[in-house]
Formats: structure tokens, C-alpha cells, sequence
């Protein structure tokens, strides 16, 4: 995977191209699953949630990539840092090499079906902000038409899905 | 939530006007000196004989001292702020100002009688400066935290610390111009004590708040 492409792909989301932003995603999920996929057993850690908490994470951090400097080293740091924890809620004491780097072998996009502690999590969150995440996320609906939906205005629901998402990005790493 | 529903609704929350980690840095280190100057002006105000002090060695390797390590750790703190931007050989700088003290300490035993060093050690203000670095750096501390909250730390212990030897580093310099207790014997054992006080307080805090 070229690195300046996702950097291209980062920029143009950060700057608000929702297309692009989903490309950048879909491809950086297919490494981190290579990533988690190698390094978690059967039964102890189940790869695609860290996959999820290290999107998440991305997501919410993207703010600390530096736009000059490459994608890879840093998500690499994020989705250690992810599954280190995932390790340490299920009472595992682990030590991960960073000598990763160089791996760029991407998994395909594929996943088996389960319920993701993703889906958990929203399940907690406070009614309007599920309602938005829920309708986005699972009915797969625009920022507009949840506005009309659930009669808010398109600024209100982009508030309620971020504040959404980091709410449930804070629930990990807590219990 | 399967992960392509994941990837579609992240995507809808594209644009970001979160500060970068510079700009938050930045801001940071203008408020957490703010912080200090205001409390140090408060409870403290520079010694009244400030002016000819500053003539003195002494006196001025005090802030060589504060200053380096303060710098030192301004240079780490961003890093450690951001995911998969190791330190590097940048952790050598924080090893500048201890070095500098033992030169200082070593010159200070050549230069003073034996009989005097006890007098010179103790001093009349170690209580003072025990009290008043960390009463000066505990706010510029919680800055640093609160900007370290919005950044990624991987380290969380670590960079906490670091953000409290930051907050040491400034909170001794401001402290450095009130205090009468100029010689590096003092400002190696008090000041180091405080400044420990404050990392040890950082990484505390670091361990509880800085997780992600």
C-alpha cells in the first residue's frame, strides 16, 4: 500500500471529501486486520473489534497525523496501542514488536459476522445520539435524511455523530 | 456493527477542525506560563535585590539550569503527544540539566570550604522551594494533561511525566527569582526534589487521565 496515497486519501478527508475519507478507511482497515489477524489466538482476542477500536481511534485522533510526516508508522502506533489494551481488559500481559513496520500485507476485506463490541457500545448511548448513530451506521441513511427522520437540523445530527462516536470510543479501555 | 457499517458512518464525521498537536502545544506552554507568572506574582514577586543578584553566576545558573530542563522536556512532550512519533535520541536532552548541575555542584566543592557546604546545602529555603515549585507547577501541570487528553499518548505514564518535569522546569524558573539560595548545592538536592515532586504527580496523573 503506497503511503502517499493514504496521505492524499487523509488530507482530502480531514478537509471534509466524504468519499475520499471512506477509501482512506476501507484500505487502512484491510492492513490493521493483516495486523490484529497475526496477532491474536484463537478465542482470546477477537481481531475485527480491535480492528474497530483502532478505526475509531484513527478516527477520533486523526488530528495528531502529522501531514508531513507518513500514515503507516502512525496508525501501526495506534492499533498497537489498541490491541495492547483489548489484551490487558481480558487479563493478558503482552508484548508486541514494533519491528512491523515494514509489513504492508493487507488481509482481504473480509469478516466473519458477530456481534462487535462496537454494536455494544451503542447500545449505550444516550437516546439522541443512538437514534443518529443508529440510522447512519446500521440503516446505512445520509446526514440528511436522518435530519428528516428524526426531525433535527443536518448541523445537530453531525453533533450527535461525533459526539456519538466518542462516546463510544470512550467506553473502551474502561471496564 | 459490522465494519463497513463502521467505515460508511466515520466517513460521515470526515471534516475535522480539531487543533493539530503543535497548535495545541503551543497554546499550552502560553497558558501554563500565564498560570505561573500569575501565581508566582501572587504569592511570591521576584527577590528585592534582583537587579544586583543577576550579576552573580550563581543566581544566573539557576535559570541555565530550569531553563534547559524546562526546553528539554518542551521538545518531548509533543512527541510523546502523538502515536508512532518516538523521542528518539531527543531523550538525551532532558539528560542536559542534571549534567549541568554536577559541573555546577563539582565547581561549587572546589570553589567553597568544607565548613560552609552543610550551610550552603540546607539553606533557609528548602522548605519554601519544596512548597512553592509544586504550588507554582500544579497548574501549568493540569495543562499540560488537558492538552495531552486531546492529543494520543501511547505512553500514558511517560508522557506524563514529561509534561511534569515541563511544568517543574517552568515552575523553578519563576520560583529561581525569589529565592536567596543561589548556590548549586541547594539547586541540586530542593529544586531536584520539587521537580521530582511534579513529574511524579504527572505520571500519576498521566496513568489515570491519559488513557484512550
Amino acid at each position: 500500500m503506497d503511503d502517499k496515497e493514504l496521505a492524499r486519501l487523509l488530507r482530502l478527508g480531514m478537509a471534509g471529501d466524504e468519499t475520499a475519507y471512506a477509501a482512506f478507511l476501507e484500505r487502512i482497515a484491510a492492513i490493521l486486520r493483516g495486523y490484529c489477524r497475526r496477532r491474536t489466538g484463537v478465542g482470546s482476542v477477537e481481531p475485527e473489534d480491535v480492528v474497530q477500536e483502532a478505526l475509531l481511534a484513527i478516527h477520533l485522533k486523526r488530528h495528531t497525523w502529522r501531514q508531513d510526516e507518513p500514515i503507516l508508522p502512525w496508525a501501526y502506533a495506534i492499533v498497537r496501542y489498541k490491541l495492547i489494551d483489548a489484551f490487558r481488559r481480558r487479563g493478558k500481559r503482552v508484548e508486541i514488536d514494533i519491528g512491523d513496520l515494514a509489513e504492508t500485507l493487507a488481509e482481504p476485506a473480509v469478516e466473519t459476522p458477530h456481534e462487535r463490541d462496537v454494536g455494544r457500545a451503542l447500545e449505550a448511548l444516550p437516546p439522541v445520539q443512538r437514534s443518529v448513530v443508529t440510522s447512519i451506521s446500521v440503516d446505512g441513511a445520509s446526514i440528511g435524511e436522518t435530519a428528516i427522520a428524526l426531525g433535527m437540523n443536518e448541523t445537530a445530527v453531525r453533533v450527535a455523530l461525533h459526539r456519538g462516536l466518542k462516546a463510544i470510543a470512550r467506553r473502551f479501555g474502561k471496564d | 456493527m459490522d465494519t463497513s457499517h463502521l467505515i460508511k458512518t466515520l466517513a460521515k464525521d470526515a471534516r475535522t477542525s480539531d487543533k493539530s498537536v503543535g497548535t495545541l502545544m503551543v497554546w499550552a506552554c502560553v497558558a501554563a506560563s500565564l498560570f505561573a507568572a500569575t501565581v508566582f506574582a501572587l504569592l511570591l514577586g521576584p527577590r528585592h535585590d534582583f537587579a544586583a543578584a543577576a550579576e552573580t553566576p550563581r543566581f544566573l545558573f539557576k535559570f541555565v539550569a530550569t531553563g534547559t530542563l524546562a526546553i528539554a522536556a518542551c521538545t518531548l512532550v509533543p512527541r510523546l503527544a502523538r502515536p508512532g512519533a518516538a523521542p528518539g535520541w531527543r531523550a538525551a536532552l532532558l539528560a542536559i540539566p542534571p549534567a549541568l548541575l554536577a559541573i555546577a555542584v563539582a565547581t561549587e566543592l572546589a570553589l567553597v570550604p568544607a565548613a560552609e557546604w552543610q550551610a550552603r546545602w540546607v539553606g533557609t529555603n528548602w522548605l519554601v522551594c519544596l512548597t512553592f515549585i509544586p504550588l507554582i507547577g500544579i497548574g501549568p501541570l493540569a495543562i499540560f494533561i488537558a492538552m495531552l487528553r486531546r492529543a494520543a499518548p501511547t505512553r500514558p505514564s511517560l508522557a506524563g511525566a514529561v509534561a511534569g518535569l515541563l511544568a517543574g522546569g517552568i515552575a523553578a524558573t519563576f520560583y529561581a527569582a525569589h529565592c536567596f539560595d543561589d548556590s548549586p548545592l541547594f539547586v541540586a538536592t530542593w529544586y531536584t526534589l520539587a521537580v521530582a515532586i511534579l513529574a511524579a504527580a504527572g505520571a500519576a496523573a498521566g496513568r489515570l487521565a491519559l488513557r484512550w
